[in-house]
């Protein structure tokens, strides 16, 4: 199938998203292609610009830790604190989760059901394990008494990856729209502009993943 | 049940909120009640509270502005009244009282009057000027007004239940901590700011969008006129900054709600890592401003000159450069917070260099005028206000930029006229010009032109009678947000300014006047052929008001100021260009997601403010669903069939044939 | 939006971040630069790890070498899960991320510039609020 079709919604021209009574409207197909294939690069430069702006409040966060890294107020510090066992799992899984959420993505292009729900539903598992070990990270911290209130040091980690970790709660809520989108409506072209969005921000996500295991866990233990 | 809200938090033994509360509240009521007795609120639903049309939502953000003008502005009438009784008294503001005026003067001015002005601006015009129908994201723009229009809402919700915040109009820690300032106040700043924060930079990523990525046929990049290059940068500035001020305002609001300490006193918090990044936003924030204002000057000095703009390479350079240099000079603002010498002479150093592309911008226009045939309407009046204000007051800021002598200058009256000089003879100049400039455009009928520049006389001679004495204040070490004193020499230039700003309000009774005079005398105004001025660009191409599809057919675009190639074509053939072949045109829907969006943050903001958990839990899952609702939509545009479009633009093409046949007549 | 009239425009030569030009058959060779990429990044990653924990390289330099992997596996993400190359049809993509990079850098190394400076200039706030 060519990207023409596969971005009109398999060559029909009444799947075309417009107001169905109107199927007076007069377009050629090429017209109509075009005009689905600009709007799917609109909608993706719009959402990549999104991105952009997510990533500089990130290095907002960053750069706030950098400065706050050592002020733990007598409390303690990275070196005591992180586990990078559980780092490397939760990395594991994250980038696993990318890789998964690639294939999903080519499941949709090629609409092929088996390819798409298998890959984002392998997506989402990898996804929500990443999240539960660092819901248990973050559990055990405030129970040995090094919660967010301890210091600053601890508020600004806290803040930092709990800000990534709340992108991925927010993207499997998404994912999972989005699973439930094609169910209801099919691979319609704006559905297929979201999962181009959502895999927009999936793998973006790991890309923050990189930056932050790097800073705060690894050079945090390393000293 | 309900948090932390009682009925205390009504000021009913504070007699000037009440007064002010029970003015407004009256007004509103009346306001509406006239609309429901009149019939008009379906037609106002269905046109313009449901609209994502750009003209109509930058329609809603100017009116937005002008109404939080009113607010803002009396707050200043009453701190200039306060300063000029205060001598050796008390005055008649109590200081928690005037730390509150002062606060919300500046909160309003700058988020809910300049901010939704100039983006009102370039969401009327910008999409005319490239020749294309709508933005980007047209309901995503419906979203981001009715943000901002909460964020609005909230602010003013605090004078009448509870309390705004005493610390400035930025919320310096530790006194915004939740230690030194435990009321609502500064939670109603924060929320308010945060939800339209969200608004502003969604219309960053919406307009970046439109102009890299939507353009009429023909029209590359070095054929955008200059305002959509300023709105460019502007947007560009807007997401690359507003995260900025997202992160940090939550970072305070962390330390305030969950007992973080980022900074705080104690436990390693860092106060002064908040002033660095707030202003790592705040600064990018001014250009944010201004740059729109000076595409408006460009645009109205090259049409009122009859020139095209001088150097327009080297104006799209100098934007650029604008942008891209505002992320590099904001420690300028706490010059004085204890960096060393090397830190402040490399930020004092390009603060300096920041000036010149600005520089070269204002020899621009000045070589546009020169040679030109200059009308001497309202837009070039402010334009030419502008030029000698804005200089002023930009030469003080290069002065403050030199560490030395802003140790002595920081946060004095001096540091205030400065930047409302730049501010006020620079956005501001620049928006009421846009204003009165593309006022037809929007409406259909031109402004009173008298009254108009009976309010420019009056604007320009009340700035300079209430601000210039506040540089000889801050010279004389008068510090800023002083609720009283006791320096006799300073009285005399505060009475002084307070007169000016009697005369400033003099101008905005003359706005006012010109609005309802023209609106009464629209029929005399009409603008006939959508073109009163003889504009260069496209948008003066479609009729006034323009059409929901703008343009019949797409114009094709071969160089720079369009429309004017056009003309210039009309006018030696002595007659219009053929007729278009007219089709079907599709339309984005209108849709209720924006309002109804805005209308679960509202109760989300208010209840996260007074900690009333479960109204923030079921506000927040409301949003949700009006955003999978929207998400679900199947029918998301309409047809508008090609008999109606060729009837609205033959109906146009026979006024400017006519108006054509007029000129060959006259000459 | 009506593009019927803008399909001839030389814009839309561009491509949707994240997308990349293959059609339905081609879904072997997608998925084959997704395994290069995450084969590429799990070897960054170990690396990176086995680092921060080892005696085998001069302690000083070992904050460099994670910068310089992370930089290196951001790189790879980019360039094979998000598409962004650097032909002529992403030159809008890989500006905006551009800029992005950039107020990025000036904000990590104004910041942490600033800060420094401030913090040897004025005495840590833990030790007034002892003084007092």
């Amino acid at each position: 199938m060519s990207t023409f079709e596969a971005a009109a919604g398999r060559g029909n021209l009444d799947r075309v998203e417009h107001d169905q009574e109107s199927r007076h409207y007069r377009r050629t197909p090429e017209q109509a292609a075009a005009a689905l294939l600009s709007k799917r690069i609109i909608a993706g430069y719009g959402f990549w610009i999104f991105l952009i702006s997510d990533i500089i409040m990130f290095s907002a966060f960053f750069a706030t830790y950098a400065v706050l890294v050592g002020a733990t107020a007598g409390g303690p510090s990275g070196r005591e604190l992180f586990n990078l066992h559980n780092v490397a799992i939760e990395t594991a899984f994250l980038l696993l989760s990318s890789f998964t959420c690639g294939l999903a993505s080519i499941g949709a292009r090629m609409q092929r059901g088996s390819w798409f729900y298998g890959a984002m539903a392998a997506t989402f598992i990898l996804g929500a394990a990443f999240l539960s070990i660092e819901v248990h990270e973050f559990v055990g911290m405030v129970a040995q008494g090094a919660g967010p209130t301890r210091s600053a040091f601890l508020s600004a980690f806290f803040t930092l990856v709990g800000c990534h970790g709340l992108h991925v709660t927010a993207g499997l809520l998404w994912l999972l729209t989005m699973m439930a989108q094609v169910f209801a409506k099919g691979y319609r072209a704006d559905v297929l502009r979201r999962i181009l969005c959502f895999s927009l921000f999936w793998h973006t996500l790991d890309i923050i993943w990189v930056a932050l295991f790097t800073v705060v866990y690894l050079m945090g233990a390393a000293q | 049940m309900l948090g932390k809200l009682t009925w205390a938090a009504i000021p009913l033994d504070q007699p000037i909120p009440l007064f002010a509360a029970a003015v407004v509240g009256a007004v509103i009521i009346g306001v509406l009640g006239w609309i429901t007795l009149k019939g008009w609120l379906p037609y106002l639903w269905q046109e313009w509270i449901t609209s994502v049309d750009h003209k109509r939502i930058g329609i809603m953000y100017i009116l937005l502005a002008m109404v939080m003008l009113l607010r803002g502005f009396s707050d200043a009438i009453m701190m200039r009244s306060q300063q000029a009784l205060a001598f050796r008294s008390e005055g008649y503001l109590p200081p928690e009282h005037y730390d509150q005026v002062f606060s919300a003067h500046g909160t309003l001015m700058i988020f809910f009057v300049a901010m939704p002005f100039v983006i009102g601006l370039m969401n009327l015009v910008m999409p005319l000027q490239l020749g294309i129908r709508d933005v980007a994201f047209p309901t995503l723009n419906s979203v981001s007004f009715w943000l901002t229009a909460t964020g609005a809402l909230l602010v003013n919700v605090s004078l009448v239940v509870g309390e705004f915040a005493r610390t400035g109009w930025l919320p310096f820690p530790p006194l915004s901590e939740i230690t030194y300032s435990p009321g609502v106040g500064v939670d109603y700043y924060l929320w308010s700011l945060q939800i339209s924060g969200v608004g502003t930079l969604l219309t960053g990523v919406n307009f970046v969008t439109t102009v890299l990525k939507l353009h009429a046929p023909g029209m590359t990049y070095t054929r955008m006129p200059i305002f959509c290059w300023t709105t460019l940068a502007t947007n560009l500035l807007i997401v690359a900054a507003f995260p900025i001020l997202t992160a940090t305002l939550a970072m305070l609001l962390l330390d305030r709600y969950l007992g973080f300490h980022f900074f705080t006193n104690e436990a390693g918090g860092n106060m002064m890592m908040f002033m660095n990044l707030i202003w790592a936003w705040g600064h990018p924030e001014v250009y944010i401003l201004i740059l729109p204002a000076f595409g408006v000057f460009s645009e109205v000095i090259s049409t009122f000159s009859g020139k095209p703009l001088f150097g327009y390479r080297s104006m799209v350079a100098a934007t650029m450069t604008i942008c891209l240099l505002a992320f590099m000079v904001w420690l300028h603002h706490f010059f004085t917070m204890g960096a060393g010498a090397d830190v402040n002479a490399v930020f004092g150093i390009a603060t300096m260099i920041i000036a010149v592309p600005t520089g070269v911008k204002v020899f621009n226009w000045l070589f546009t005028m020169y040679g030109g045939r200059i009308v001497y309407s309202t837009p070039i009046l402010w334009s030419i206000g502008f030029m000698v204000t804005f200089v002023i007051g930009g030469m003080t800021g290069v002065l403050m930029a030199v560490p030395p002598a802003d140790f002595v200058l920081h946060n004095s009256l001096f540091l205030v006229a400065h930047f409302h000089n730049v501010i006020i003879g620079g956005v501001l100049f620049g928006l009421f010009a846009g204003y009165t400039y593309w006022f037809p455009k929007a409406f259909g009928f031109r402004l009173h032109e008298g009254l108009g520049k009976a309010s420019f006389w009056c604007w320009i001679i009340g700035f300079y009678v209430a601000f210039m004495p506040l540089y000889v204040l801050g010279l004389m070490g008068m510090t800023r947000r002083m609720q009283h004193y006791d320096v006799a020499a300073w009285r005399p230039w505060l009475l002084i300014a307070a007169g000016g700003a009697v005369i400033i309000l003099a101008g905005i009774i003359l706005q006012i006047a010109q609005l309802a005079v023209s609106i009464r005398r629209r029929e005399e105004l009409r603008d006939e052929t959508g073109d009163p001025w003889n504009g260069r660009s496209l948008e003066w191409a479609t009729p006034s008001p323009p059409p929901a599809f703008n343009f019949a057919v797409l114009p094709h675009v071969e160089g720079r100021d369009a429309y004017w190639a056009m003309k210039q074509r009309a006018r030696q053939l002595g007659e219009l260009s053929e007729e278009p072949g007219y089709t079907d045109i599709e339309m984005p829907r209108n849709s209720p997601t924006g309002f109804i969006c805005a209308f679960f943050a509202t109760f989300m903001g208010f209840a996260l403010i007074w900690h009333i958990w479960w109204l923030v839990a079921l506000a927040a899952l409301g949003a949700y669903a009006t955003f999978v609702v929207f998400a679900w939509r199947d029918r998301v545009e309409y047809i508008i069939p090609a008999d109606v479009v060729a009837r609205v633009d033959r109906a146009n093409r026979t006024m400017r044939g006519d108006a054509l046949v007029h000129m060959q007549a006259a000459q | 939006m009506s593009h019927s009239d803008l399909e001839n425009d030389s814009h839309y030569a561009d491509i949707a971040p994240g997308d990349n030009r293959f059609d339905g058959h081609d879904a072997a060779e997608a998925a084959g630069s997704y395994l290069v990429g995450l084969a590429l990044a799990m070897l960054l990653t170990t690396v990176s790890f086995f680092i921060s924990g080892t005696t085998l390289v001069w302690g000083p330099s070992i904050p460099v070498a994670l910068v310089v992997l992370a930089i290196a596996q951001m790189g790879v993400h980019l360039v094979f899960f998000l598409n962004i190359t650097t032909g002529p049809d992403n030159v809008n993509n890989v500006l905006a991320l551009a800029f992005g990079v950039l107020i990025v850098l000036l904000l990590l190394t104004g910041s942490l510039w600033i800060m420094a400076n401030l913090n040897h200039n004025m005495m840590p706030m833990n030790q007034m609020m002892q003084m007092q």
